[in-house]
């Protein structure tokens, strides 16, 4: 291995980034999503070790008004396309398109956390009145707080596209924004599920 | 098309640039060697990146802790060295078990694991640096601070003292009052969110930056068990979060999860609890078989016998391991036909177990023994672990379990698992790569003395506790009466408790000595064929000069065949530039920029240590906290004109 004049493999010519599994950031970002992932089952697997062990469900509330959450699951669900749009504009390295995607889908976030205000308000419980009203704040706690940061993430990389510096791996970053944009999405229906119809369905 | 992107290269790209390839001693090594290089003086102290950096420092963290433990353990062996002993109270009693078990676990025996990891990792697989260096940074800073705020609780008299598994309702509001008890839970924050950082760093920096050639198939079998190390902590840790969150938010904001009179129950923290906490015993424990797999084979001269049953039997463990969490909950009312389900599985993952015994022994039984102080250390594994698996599985039967829980019997039991299975191995390692970490070797006289007393030591404290159990004491009692026979084994244990500390003391005393004064090591003392021997020791800021391409298992032991590339050129030499591989073969992918020492992970660690200790104080801190806590997350994301004009130059698209 210490002879000067063996052959190497020159990667001189090799790209300084490339978008999907071929880069690490996703993998990190795809390790975040496994962990983010199981406390959320784990928060669904709670609210039903609480239900089996409770004769009467949702204990002594009234379970949470349909309107906002259902709202709000369309809301996300829509928040897709945009979300969709930014993502491909990042991988033509479209500027223009991925500073037009990004303002639609920040706007789109601020409908859903707007409307997640009014979630927890139409909940029917306190997370103080008793085992199903912690477990319900906590899963609609947690999913908002990704939510939020999630947000708050888009609109830093936002910003940063109207005042650069830009390089090549920024629009990976877009790529991979939108991929953890899609999970706090994906995650949302099972919990809308949980929460709105585990209090009612059985 | 071709060149769509807002800023233009600035600077530097018509200059000729130095690319790796030539070998040490060259211009473009000297260039490696600083372009690599942490920052030098006061304020360069808090901004490290460099895995080497942040792994020593970890490590000497973790082994601080160690020693703080095991002072702990001390003071109870002391209190316990004779009946109705007054030494230490009651309430400082529980303190002590508490500190000891939570120190153990969770600020030494996981972490010290995955800090050899990422000091070792790199150099094995043939890279120049962890993946995200700035986490790996990051997670050192929040470890440290979760740990230091622990023991200043103690200090103060409210170091927690519901036991190291903190069982509802004992750790509940009703019964523990006062905020020992938030304490514990928020350290549980503080570290498991290290380790989780900590996890994604490693499974990166595996799957993308091995040496081309470095097939999943070539990968190293230390490599292997912290893959399946860090995909459990994945999956495991999150409980563990989440049960101690929902702790404290029943503490401070009175939430009902575990309160049964609003509808919450007990066990179900029991459930959250082992969950995480049976998948931990093997988060210890699968990374000192790794250990085993690194030093074996050099010690034996030959490659390892049976490397895809060992790979196999590896992650076979980590999936049976999630499946063994009831056995702790034997004494609950626990349907029976479940128990048995749990029996079956705790005896099941033996199976695994034994198959990477008897690939050790064959590796050693066919090889040409070369009896140094690790391989004594791995060979004391085999004697104590096999006993602590022989407990293991008396405990995993309801009826043995019922008789005996509780009682001293387990603390014998899982001294032998943990301390065989992961603390001998641990010493083992550091005996085996210390001349790599320091560039000196240990004594061998100082080893032998150390090792031995450890072994006496060890197994004088720990195996009367075994008779203990079976005569009826109960574990975490602070003292008991003359007459109920246990005086004699008691004061024997302590007897070898403190021969084990002064064994341990020895091996401290060794790694001081030697790295000041120790006869300097060459890149290859002990003949072993991993990656890690091919580089200097101690290694350069860089790792490699020239990375090298991968032909073999053992790449030391397989040199490339004629004509082939052995190493990798093209890569900047004067801007830290990695080469990324693909996953499964390993075939160069492409090249990326990386970060450079930061500032801002120490300051993202202390603005978060300000919002969890805050939130022990107040709910509102995670309010506030979280704007503390993004701003300098934003200054750590937000790119510098200088770094992205740097990366502009050596921009390619795809």
């Amino acid at each position: 291995m210490n002879d000067a004049r063996a052959p190497s493999i020159d990667v001189s010519g090799l790209p300084s980034f490339a978008f999907s599994h071929r880069s690490p950031m996703w993998w990190g970002t795809l390790g975040m999503m496994a962990i983010e992932g199981t406390v959320f089952a784990l928060t669904v697997a709670t609210y039903f070790y609480l239900r089996s062990h409770s004769d009467t469900w949702p204990m002594t509330a009234r379970p949470p008004d349909l309107l906002w959450g259902t709202l709000n699951t369309a809301i996300m669900l829509l928040s897709a396309v945009p979300n969709h749009l930014a993502k491909r504009a990042g991988e033509r390295y479209d500027v223009p398109g991925v500073r037009l995607w990004i303002i639609v889908g920040l706007v789109f976030g601020l409908a859903f956390i707007a409307v997640r205000v009014m979630e927890f308000a139409a909940l029917n419980v306190r997370w103080d009145s008793n085992a199903y009203g912690s477990v319900v704040w906590t899963l609609l706690g947690l999913h908002t707080v990704h939510m939020v940061t999630d947000w708050a993430d888009t609109l830093v990389l936002g910003v940063l596209f109207f005042t650069g510096p830009l390089e090549g791996k920024r629009f990976v970053d877009v790529s991979e924004n939108s991929m953890y944009w899609y999970f706090v999405v994906w995650t949302w229906l099972p919990i809308y599920l949980v929460i709105y119809w585990g209090a009612r369905a059985l | 098309m071709d060149r769509p992107l807002v800023e233009p290269p600035a600077r530097g790209s018509d200059a000729p640039r130095l690319k790796d390839g030539p070998p040490p001693g060259s211009a473009e090594a000297r260039a490696l060697d600083e372009t690599w290089a942490d920052p030098p003086g006061f304020f360069g102290w808090f901004c490290p990146v460099n895995h080497k950096t942040i792994a020593k420092r970890f490590i000497v963290t973790t082994l601080a802790f160690f020693a703080a433990g095991g002072l702990l353990a001390a003071v109870m062996r002391a209190q316990l060295s004779r009946p109705e002993n007054n030494l230490v109270g009651p309430d400082m009693y529980n303190q002590l078990f508490t500190m000891h078990g939570t120190t153990m676990m969770f600020l030494f025996a996981v972490p010290v694991m995955q800090t050899v990891a990422t000091y070792m990792l790199p150099l094995m697989l043939g890279t120049r640096n962890v993946a995200f260096p700035r986490m790996n940074a990051y997670a050192y800073w929040i470890f440290l601070f979760g740990g230091l705020m622990l023991y200043i609780a103690f200090f103060f008299n409210t170091g927690p003292d519901a036991g190291w598994f903190a069982y509802v309702p004992l750790s509940g509001p009703q019964f523990a009052p006062g905020k020992r008890v938030d304490f514990w839970a928020q350290m549980i924050t503080f570290t498991e969110m290290s380790a989780l950082v900590e996890a994604i760093v490693i499974i990166t920096t595996i799957f993308k930056f091995r040496a081309p050639g470095m097939t999943l198939n070539r990968l190293p079998l230390f490599a292997w068990s912290m893959l399946v190390t860090s995909f459990m902590v994945l999956f495991a840790m999150p409980a563990v979060m989440l049960a101690s969150t929902a702790l404290i938010m029943d503490r401070l904001i009175g939430t009902h999860f575990y309160n049964p009179a609003e509808g919450g129950d007990a066990l179900l923290w029991q459930h959250l609890f082992w969950f995480f906490g049976h998948p931990e015993v093997y988060l210890i424990f699968i990374p000192g078989l790794g250990f085993l797999s690194a030093i074996i084979p050099t010690f034996a001269r030959r490659p390892i016998f049976g490397y895809t049953a060992m790979v196999l039997s590896l992650i076979a463990t980590a999936f049976l391991s999630f499946g063994l969490w009831v056995h702790h909950m034997f004494a609950t009312n626990l349907p029976e036909l479940g128990k048995g389900f749990f029996t079956a599985v705790s005896m099941l993952i033996a199976i695994p177990s034994a198959i990477q015994i008897y690939c050790w022994l064959a590796t050693l039984w066919t090889g040409r023994l070369n009896l140094k102080t690790p391989l004594l250390f791995v060979l004391a594994f085999f004697f104590i672990l096999v006993l602590g698996g022989m407990t293991g599985l008396m405990l995993a039967s309801v009826p043995l379990d019922l008789q005996v829980h509780d009682t001293y019997f387990v603390v014998a039991h899982l001294h032998y698992v943990l301390i065989g299975g992961a603390v001998f191995p641990l010493f083992g390692a550091f005996y085996y790569w210390f001349p790599k970490f320091s560039g000196r070797m240990m004594s061998e006289g100082l080893g032998r003395w150390s090792f031995w007393l450890m072994f006496i030591g060890f197994n004088l404290a720990f195996f009367p506790m075994h008779l203990l159990g079976l005569h009826g004491m109960p574990r975490r009692v602070y003292t008991y009466q003359a007459g109920m026979g246990w005086d004699n084994l008691n004061l024997a244990s302590t007897i070898g408790a403190y021969t084990l500390a002064l064994g341990i003391f020895l091996s401290l005393v060794n790694a001081i000595r030697s790295a000041r004064s120790g006869e300097p090591a060459p890149a290859d003392p002990w003949g072993g064929g991993t990656l890690e021997w091919a580089t200097a020791s101690p290694p350069a800021t860089c790792n490699f000069h020239r990375v090298p391409v991968v032909y073999g298992r053992d790449p030391v032991w397989e040199p490339p065949p004629p004509g082939a590339p052995a190493y990798v050129s093209g890569l900047a030499a004067d801007s830290r530039e990695q080469l990324v591989t693909t996953v499964l073969d390993a075939l160069p992918d492409h090249r990326i920029s990386y970060p450079t020492p930061s500032p801002w992970p120490f300051l993202s660690a202390v603005a978060t240590t300000i919002l969890f200790v805050g939130s022990i104080f107040t709910p509102w801190a995670i309010v506030w906290g979280s704007v503390i806590v993004a701003v300098p997350l934003v200054g750590w994301f937000w790119p510098t004109r200088r770094e992205a004009a740097e990366h502009m130059a050596l921009e390619k698209q795809p």
